[in-house]
């Protein structure tokens, strides 16, 4: 299909190329206006991608194998031409109902945050220099959830690295620099161990084309198991996975805001879409094997990060932590191994991108307008900015998984999915993962007690009711993506059932 | 599609859609100079329709409908798990969804007039109409969801969203400063208790490979996830309906504004734990090991429930402790096998309390103050309220012929033949057990409301100052119109139509025998009615006594030493405090210091040893001339040798 590939190749090239225009075009307001519109052009590409596919919306057939296909990947479109021919690395795109509702939350949150700068810059340098560098972590994002080839996936999976440091040190709070160097110094730690699981599983199946491998591509079970290791480690740091999680706190605390909702709604995505798509992928007997691990330290960080939030006194590392308990669900999801636990999963995913993006540009807006994060100086929003509060309180409550919103389906079915997997272990999770549950509501009402009822604090009380367009503009659509994928999950699950069958046929 | 399966469907949808569109007002009116703001009078308008749309819904359900039906759709798939948005309809439904549009109808008309500047506002406070409106409408509608739902999950759905309808609205009222954390305890507690209901749900569900109530229903389960998963729905129904340990939210959830007060006890919430039960009873009727737990937890709420509402001083507090008991005896009524029994007391109950709340609210707006200690004597200023006040109290004591009198002999019967003569579906000490805490609770239940009539409309006025007077129209008319229902409803337990509507549908498939509950009448009157109406002259009677010596005094003095305990309702607070709340603070901040000093520590520990370790390699480095001199000439002396010794090897 020509369109399809075409599509895929302007979904990198759009904001590759436009990043350049941006840095290029000397006058700031100008640049970023162009930014704004390269931003839109990409999400306008990503959003036809499902067209030429060749089954339904909702059905799933299997297609007759084709000989160099393997039977676990049916991409809808793929794009594959030599790159570095003497190395046998090619350059293979291709998207499927697990990568594009990702890779339409990548494009949508990158436009909100580029419109978000067109209107505010944070203080730091100049607004161009970070709508270019947000276009060049969108094109490393995009590209890992697009890659089919895994020497690509790691190479996209990089690009992000360098320009999300210099967005959080250049654009960032008074700590900027430790943050931005932990971050950079954390995931590359992640990175060597993803390079080395890379190479691994190259060696081993003589191949680096992910059709090829998923299913294992017949390497031994000892080395599925060192390579399952070392993608689960890589990918556990994105995630990121309890204990390997200190890196975030600070980043998402020092980050800007844009900068923030970048990196929870959709840089985490790539940990737990590399897990699902390469570690258990390639290596599924060794994600057998490594499940109830990966199981037990997911429900401590839904445990821990409950708990850190419940005691947490800072508004943007309350919501940075209460990623670490999201995103344990998530993995919760993936390490049962059940067709319902991999779709919660990802519906999670999704859902947590689009609550926590909206909580963290509410969080920014409450910092930028009294000027302090301590939980202990905000007092009675809803006093003086009563739509602020609302929608503080909506997002709060969408997060905290009420039924009906976004983030339900993620919690309530990776629950019902670990009881479903039966025995005294996975039974035991599912008990801690609800109890998990309660305790984001304690902590989210504790945030909302605090900071929207009582009395007016000083730093409160000197508040204007009012919001702005562009605030208003940002935030709508992902106000209305919680509510829409709460009450028609089937946007996201219907895309992704066919895919997540087929990679459960190849599990051992 | 039948005209009953579109009806029951748009049951909720009407009031949501009138929720949302009132969400998106202006919360905050804009200052105009004359009359009300033009947002205010939209969302009274949308609130009022809303209601009134839901109970011609559900009044023409009644009508039309005819045994049962039901209709679904898939609503998504999870992995061979389907949800399915669906309805469930047959009589019960309808009579529980009529019952709740006509209290929402109520709320949302009385609420006009009480959230209005009050004769005791010192200045004129903004009463953020509009939000208010929209969450009673959203609330109405999740409790209706609830009622008509035929999936678990989509239940599930609208019983969180009561529950933070109930949290929005108990915060509503800004000047209080209690409010805030009644209305986030009220949100927890249920919460805590939803864990258990929804693992409870997961378990039937996966178990039956459907979240279809149907299905569930019809699926043959293993005893052991049976009971479990029964006694995990329960959790969350203790949760929902205040019952023991999970009852502490609902007094101090009397923080909201009144009107809300009546919804939450009348229509939603506490009623939705009752409901489901119901719903769910083929299921329970098999677990006799819930069903006993149910027993214990409603005999105890049932006499912890009575007991507090003794020594209360605060009007709403008396009310509050009295839904407590009342719902003690629906579900001991569940326990002892008579799903009907409890679901005609929970219509009288929902008649007859949010009479007394509303008439309470009247009360209150016309003395500025909830407390009994400072009315007295509101009986000749306040004629109308008074005598709606009697109906509602007589009707919540089991006065004949008011309606909680036939509800209440209908619990106490059924309790009674199973203690007596083994019916029901479980042991005959838990029959036993909630019949002599019912029997119990007649007394102390007389003896309350009698106190608080008392206190309240005779005697000589505490505070002389104000001028209390009856309610305005639209605070005047839903008291008056609910005090019909609270006073006849019970005479149509002698209808056959009403009892056979209250009889569950027998189940579709073979496997669940029909006979489970054998239709029986719900009116029994015997001899054995005697013994409550001795129990409730004895109750009223000492109430009576004790105020004829003493005036001005406070009934409650007779309870002596007891009085602060009962005032405390036995200090479960406290308990619930030091055993729950304290432990999960100590821990979360023990959790947070590990996470920065340990995990974290680890992470920049390794980053200071890296450092440390390259600035020790590089003084190293930074070495004299003779030094470097030296170390230069013992490297090239290593390799030399390396070099010979691995090359005279080789």
């Amino acid at each position: 299909m020509i369109l399809g590939e075409f599509l895929l190749v302007a979904v990198l090239a759009v904001p590759a190329l436009g990043a350049v225009v941006v840095a290029a075009i000397p006058h700031d307001r100008a640049a970023r206006v162009v930014g704004v519109v390269v931003a839109a052009l990409t999400l306008l590409a990503t959003l036809p991608l499902p067209a030429g596919r060749e089954r339904g919306w909702f059905a799933y057939a299997p297609l007759p194998p084709s000989p160099e296909a393997s039977v676990a990947i049916h991409p809808w479109h793929q794009v594959d031409a030599p790159w570095v021919p003497g190395l046998d690395l090619r350059f293979h795109l291709g998207v499927d109902g697990i990568s594009w509702p990702l890779v339409v939350l990548t494009a949508l949150l990158t436009l909100l945050c580029c419109y978000y700068t067109l209107w505010k810059v944070p203080e730091g340098s100049s607004g161009r220099a970070l709508v270019a560098l947000l276009l060049v972590v969108e094109v490393g994002i995009l590209g890992t959830f697009l890659a089919f080839d895994l020497v690509l996936f790691f190479v996209f999976f990089e690009v992000v690295l360098l320009p999300m440091y210099a967005v959080i040190a250049g654009w960032g709070g008074p700590d900027r620099r430790r943050a931005a160097r932990k971050f950079a110094l954390y995931t590359l730690f992640g990175s060597v161990l993803l390079l080395v699981g890379v190479f691994v599983v190259v060696a081993a199946a003589g191949t680096a084309d992910l059709l090829a491998l998923t299913g294992s591509a017949g390497m031994s079970r000892g080395t599925q198991l060192a390579a399952f290791t070392l993608l689960a480690l890589a990918f556990a740091v994105k995630s990121p996975l309890w204990p390997l999680h200190s890196w975030l706190p600070d980043a998402h605390t020092q980050a800007p805001t844009v900068g923030s909702v970048i990196l929870a709604g959709v840089l985490l995505k790539m940990g737990t879409y590399g897990l699902i798509r390469i570690a258990v992928g390639v290596a599924p007997e060794g994600a057998r094997w490594a499940a109830p691990v990966l199981g037990v330290l997911a429900v401590a960080a839904i445990l821990v990060g409950g708990l850190v939030c419940l005691a947490q006194t800072e508004l943007k590392r309350l919501i940075a932590y209460s990623s670490v308990g999201h995103m344990g669900f998530v993995l919760l999801g993936i390490a049962t191994l059940t067709a319902t636990g991999l779709q919660a999963a990802l519906i999670g995913n999704v859902a947590h991108g689009v609550i926590t993006g909206l909580l963290f540009f509410l969080a920014g807006a409450v910092k930028d307008r009294t000027h302090t994060g301590d939980l202990g100086d905000l007092s009675g929003l809803r006093e003086t900015a009563p739509r602020l509060a609302g929608l503080l309180g909506f997002a709060a409550v969408a997060s905290l998984g009420l039924p009906g919103l976004a983030g339900f389906w993620g919690e309530a079915f990776v629950v019902v999915a670990a009881v479903q997997v039966g025995g005294a272990l996975w039974t035991t999770l599912a008990v801690l993962a609800a109890v998990g549950g309660a305790l984001t509501a304690a902590y989210f009402l504790r945030l909302l007690r605090q900071v929207t009822h009582g009395r007016p604090s000083p730093a409160v009380a000197r508040l204007t009711p009012g919001l702005a367009g562009a605030e208003l503009a940002a935030w709508a659509p992902l106000v209305l993506l919680a509510l829409a994928v709460g009450l028609a999950p089937t946007l996201v699950l219907g895309v992704a059932e066919a895919p997540v069958d087929a990679l459960l046929e190849v599990l051992p | 599609m039948s005209t009953p399966v579109l009806l029951g469907a748009l049951l909720p949808v009407v009031p949501l859609v009138a929720g949302l569109v009132g969400l998106l007002l202006p919360p905050a009116p804009r200052r105009t100079e004359t009359g009300e703001a033009p947002a205010r009078r939209f969302a009274i308008a949308l609130g009022v329709a809303g209601a009134a749309a839901s109970l011609v819904l559900a009044l023409a359900l009644l009508a039309t409908l005819d045994g049962l039906a039901d209709a679904s759709w898939t609503w998504v798939d999870l992995g061979g798990l389907t949800v399915t948005l669906g309805v469930r309809l047959d009589g019960t439904v309808a009579l529980v969804g009529v019952a709740v549009a006509a209290v929402a109808l109520a709320v949302q008309v009385y609420s006009t007039g009480y959230l209005k500047r009050g004769p005791h506002d010192d200045v004129d406070v903004d009463h953020r109409y509009p939000p208010y409106a929209a969450q009673v409408s959203l609330f109405t509608a999740a409790m209706l969801l609830v009622v008509v739902s035929d999936d678990l999950i989509l239940l599930l759905v609208g019983w969180e969203v009561m529950g933070l309808c109930s949290y929005l609205l108990i915060a509503h009222d800004r000047r209080l400063p209690e409010a805030p954390a009644a209305a986030m305890k009220a949100f927890l507690v249920t919460r805590v208790g939803d864990v258990g209901f929804l693992l409870g749900i997961a378990l039937l569900g996966v178990s039956a490979g459907s979240f279809r109530i149907a299905d569930v229903l019809g699926h043959e389960h293993s005893t052991a996830t049976l009971t479990a998963a029964c006694l995990l729905l329960l959790a969350g129904v203790a949760g929902k309906s205040a019952q023991f340990p999970l009852h502490t939210w609902l007094p101090d959830a009397m923080a909201g504004p009144t009107p809300i007060s009546a919804l939450i006890h009348a229509a939603t919430m506490v009623a939705a734990g009752v409901y489901v039960v119901a719903r769910l009873f083929p299921l329970f009727a098999q677990a006799p090991v819930a069903l006993a737990v149910l027993g214990v937890m409603a005999s105890v709420t049932l006499l912890l429930g009575a007991f507090a509402a003794t020594a209360q001083d605060d009007l709403k507090r008396v009310l509050a402790w009295s839904t407590v008991s009342q719902i003690g005896y629906m579900t001991g009524a569940l326990a002892v096998g008579a799903p009907q029994a409890a679901l005609f007391h929970l219509l009288t109950h929902a008649a007859f309390k949010a009479l007394l709340f509303l008439a309470a609210g009247a009360v209150i707006h016309a003395v500025g103050t909830t407390l009994m200690s400072r009315m007295g004597g509101l009986r000749h200023t306040m004629p109308v309220t008074f005598w709606c006040t009697v109906v509602g109290l007589g009707a919540l004591a089991g006065l004949p012929p008011l309606s909680g009198f036939f509800s209440k002999d209908g619990v106490l019967y059924a309790a009674e033949q199973a203690a007596l003569n083994g019916a029901g579906h479980t042991a005959a000490w838990v029959g036993w057990l909630v019949w002599l805490a019912g029997l119990l609770g007649v007394a102390v239940t007389a003896w309350y409301a009698t106190r608080l009539l008392l206190r309240t409309f005779l005697g000589e006025s505490r505070t002389p100052l104000v001028e209390p007077h009856d309610p305005p129209a639209v605070m005047r008319w839903p008291v008056l119109l609910l005090a019909v229902p609270a006073a006849l409803l019970g005479l149509a337990g002698f209808a056959g139509a009403f009892a056979a509507r209250l009889r569950p549908v027998p189940p579709a498939t073979r496997e669940q025998p029909s006979d489970l509950l054998p239709p029986e009448p719900l009116v029994h009157l015997s001899a054995a009615v005697l013994l409550p109406l001795a129990l409730l002259v004895l109750g009223a009677g000492l109430a009576w006594a004790r105020w004829r010596r003493d005036r001005a005094g406070d009934p409650a003095a007779t309870l002596g030493p007891l009085r602060p305990l009962f005032a405390r309702a036995f200090r479960l607070d406290d308990v619930q405090h030091a055993l729950v709340v304290r432990p999960a603070t100590a821990l979360a901040a023990a959790t947070r210091t590990a996470d920065e000093v340990v995990v974290d520590g680890a992470v920049t520990g390794s980053g200071r040893a890296a450092l440390g370790l390259g600035g020790g390699l590089a003084a190293l480095h930074r070495a004299t001339l003779p030094r470097a001199a030296a170390g230069v000439l013992a490297g090239a002396l290593l390799i030399g040798l390396a070099a010979a010794l691995i090359g005279g090897v080789a």
